[in-house]
């Protein structure tokens, strides 16, 4: 047995080896995702979005000096900073990836940029970090986020709900960066515009059991509930609770809550809730979800048009620098990212790199039309949404 | 009428859940403390166990549908539920046959088991989720409400709603039948007297006869029933999620320790005394001091104890207080 133990080892070793010298010079990017914890039911869709992107840059062949992308992808567990700084640790010192697509929760995703990411100088673009508070890090240049700031969607839902006439509203967060950060950000700007917030509580995800929560907030009253968590998590527990026991009857839905599973799980109750999420009407969005279709995955999961833009853009800079190495393309994410320049869609990847090597310039859109402001984060277009008849319906876009 | 309208709010919003969600430990807490006085450690892949179990029936559930066979208003998982009881005994006594056999051969010391069932803990973990997948699953079907706020108010006149859910008066009843059937086995049966022989003095049960082996068996199918049935009907009044299966291990625990681990009676207390803490002492009074004291001098604040972040620690609290004051639990328990 330990023979045998010894004998696979030393196989997997060499070959290991061998793999390695085979692709010198190649790319290597590190898919780093919750691929176990909170929210593991949405980042396969969303690693298959990231990898959709390179699988298309593969098949083109000629980024940089027809090199091959290759993945590795690594767990952020989402809550756990520790097990998320070891596996960004491994990807970078182990597995000498050349950027990091990642990482999807906030809280972890500020413990990889400073502990990792900034000490080894590798730039890594978030698909789903949206905490206010990363706008702020420090981060020498190195962090991209291709989700929009939470401050900025507090504002975008203050709009809906003024323009609907809601005074009051009682708020209930999942307690995790996102959540605080969002209801925070929602809570400053409601009162600003004069509403009244009767109760920000949090409740933990991965419970089940939210009467507590539900009894409190039913307690503080008001004519709507925000819920900011996510579809299937304590957001959904929360709102399943609330219709059960008459609690609530209209719900506002920040991004993370909304989801057709959430409307089918919850039913007739939840027609008539109202919320907004990152989304545009440019054409690109259409565009992945086909693409989607075709790989096999679910394309209109929660953020997996952002990985699949998010991964592109790592590509296009390396690209647009003529360089693999973090150091050389940090500064040409934004140039990529950003007009002027030919406008890029999903699946025109190939052509893009053309067009760079070319020496022109190009204005990447992408599926969720990116555009990158500040230190590098989305500006932020939003799709304000109605649940009518048990499906989600796009108001209008904000 | 002011006074009605409060306490019926209190009910819709504590007593009912936390009656339904006290229930679901305590079929857990049972489970756990059943392991504890009769192989003598802590197990913590029981939440593991439980999710195992609900995940056969979901699956049993689903074929069933699919084949057109339903219980009507019931929910068709409550038919499911033994073929989940029996996958779940195999799967237990697989375990104790490659695993806890060995180390009790060994006459390991209970600390060891204890890091042996946290390895089978992660192992069950992954065969669920390979066997179910990670994404959250509503299985009950049938009626969904046996009283909903809308008809309460209109046959009562009152301005306030109680809704009581076919999953809650479901999980009291099976919760019922399910602890007498036990208690009756412990104490009347044959082979429940060996049980609890084995449980109060090894050697002793040894010396007077008593099949350890038998023993051992007969408890891990115990063990696995009451996993199934706690976790199916958790699932039905909530909903099935590996990842909170897991969560449930913390407050599982903490009724079986409260209450005295190796208990049964502490169990079903602890269950049921951790469910109500949970929701009362994180509740505002707001409304309900609103609808009882004379008008004018409701609350403006909201007259909460405790935030609702702080729910988890309320667990926690009790858990110490009850081990300074009563290190052997509320109802004595076994000292280890």
């Amino acid at each position: 047995m330990n023979k045998l133990l010894l004998a696979t080892a030393a196989t997997a070793l060499l070959s290991g080896a061998a793999f390695a010298e085979s692709h010198t010079g190649d790319v290597k990017i590190g898919i780093e995702l919750g691929f176990t914890g909170p929210l593991e039911s949405i980042t396969p869709a969303m690693a298959a979005g990231a990898e959709l992107a390179i699988a298309e840059v593969n098949a083109a062949g000629t980024l940089l000096d027809n090199a091959t992308v290759t993945v590795v992808r690594a767990d952020s567990t989402c809550v756990d900073a520790g097990a998320a700084t070891a596996a960004a640790e491994g990807l970078v010192t182990g597995d000498k990836v050349n950027a990091i697509m990642g990482a999807d929760c906030s809280g972890v995703t500020g413990a990889v940029l400073q502990n990792v990411a900034r000490p080894n100088g590798i730039v890594m673009i978030s698909p789903s970090a949206t905490s206010p508070a990363l706008s702020a890090a420090e981060d020498d240049g190195l962090f991209f986020r291709v989700a929009p700031s939470d401050a900025r969607q507090g504002e975008v839902m203050t709009d809906v709900l003024v323009e609907r006439g809601v005074k009051s509203v009682a708020v209930t967060y999942t307690n995790n960066d996102y959540g605080k950060g969002l209801a925070d950000a929602f809570q400053a700007s409601f009162e600003a515009a004069g509403g009244e917030v009767t109760i920000s509580a949090a409740h933990e995800d991965g419970k089940g059991d939210y009467s507590s929560e539900v009894a409190a907030l039913a307690a503080a009253g008001g004519e709507a509930l925000v819920v900011a968590g996510y579809t299937d998590q304590g957001g959904k527990g929360v709102i399943q609770n609330a219709v059960d026991t008459g609690a609530f009857e209209t719900f506002v839905l920040p991004d993370g809550m909304v989801g057709q599973q959430l409307v089918d799980d919850i039913g007739d109750a939840l027609n008539g809730s109202f919320g907004q999420l990152p989304g545009t009407d440019s054409s690109g969005a259409e565009t992945f979800l086909a693409m989607a279709t075709e790989a096999g995955f679910d394309g209109t999961g929660a953020y997996a048009p952002e990985s699949y833009d998010a991964a592109a853009l790592i590509m296009l800079a390396m690209e647009a620098a003529g360089s693999n190495q973090s150091a050389d393309f940090k500064d040409k994410v934004m140039d990529v990212a950003n007009a002027p320049g030919t406008e890029i869609f999903p699946g025109e990847l190939a052509k893009a790199i053309e067009l760079l090597k070319a020496g022109e310039d190009i204005d990447y859109v992408g599926a969720t039309a990116v555009e990158l402001i500040g230190s590098g984060e989305s500006a932020g277009n939003f799709r304000e949404i109605e649940v009518k008849d048990g499906a989600i319906e796009t108001v209008k876009y904000r | 009428m002011e006074f009605l309208n409060g306490l019926v709010f209190l009910t819709n919003f504590v007593i009912v859940p936390a009656l339904a969600y006290g229930a679901q430990l305590a079929i857990g807490a049972l489970g756990v403390t059943l392991v504890y006085a009769i192989l003598r450690f802590s197990n913590f892949a029981h939440g593991d166990t439980m999710a195992f179990g609900t995940a056969v029936t979901i699956k049993v559930t689903a074929v069933l549908v699919a084949m057109g066979i339903t219980l009507g208003p019931l929910p068709t998982a409550l038919l499911a539920m033994p073929v989940g009881i029996l996958a779940t005994g195999l799967l237990v006594l697989g375990t104790d046959w490659l695993i806890y056999k060995f180390y009790r051969q060994q006459k390991a010391k209970p600390v060891i088991l204890v890091i042996v069932s946290l390895g089978v803990m992660f192992v069950m973990n992954g065969l669920t989720r390979v066997f179910i997948g990670v994404r959250d699953i509503q299985f009950a079907d049938g009626a969904r409400f046996l009283m909903t706020v809308r008809q309460f108010k209109d046959w009562t006149g009152l301005d306030e709603g109680l809704a009581i859910k076919t999953t809650q008066a479901i999980t009291l009843v099976t919760a019922a039948i399910t602890v007498a059937a036990l208690f009756w086995f412990l104490n009347k049966t044959r082979t429940g007297k060996s049980m609890r022989a084995f449980s109060d003095n090894e050697d002793l049960a040894l010396l007077s006869g008593i099949d350890p082996d038998r023993v051992v068996r007969v408890t891990w199918l115990i063990v696995a029933a009451l996993a199934t049935i706690a976790g199916v009907l958790y699932g039905l009044d909530k909903s099935f999620k590996a990842f909170t299966y897991f969560q449930l291990l913390l407050p599982i625990f903490a009724a079986a320790i409260v209450g005295g681990i190796g208990n049964p009676v502490g169990a079903i207390a602890g269950g049921f005394l951790i469910a109500f803490a949970e929701v009362t002492v994180t509740y505002p009074l707001k409304k309900v001091l609103t609808y009882w004291l004379p008008d004018g001098m409701g609350p403006d604040g909201l007259v909460q104890l405790l935030s609702g972040d702080y729910k988890f620690a309320v667990s926690f609290m009790i858990l110490l207080i009850v081990l300074l004051f009563k290190p052997t639990g509320l109802f004595k328990g076994q000292n280890i």
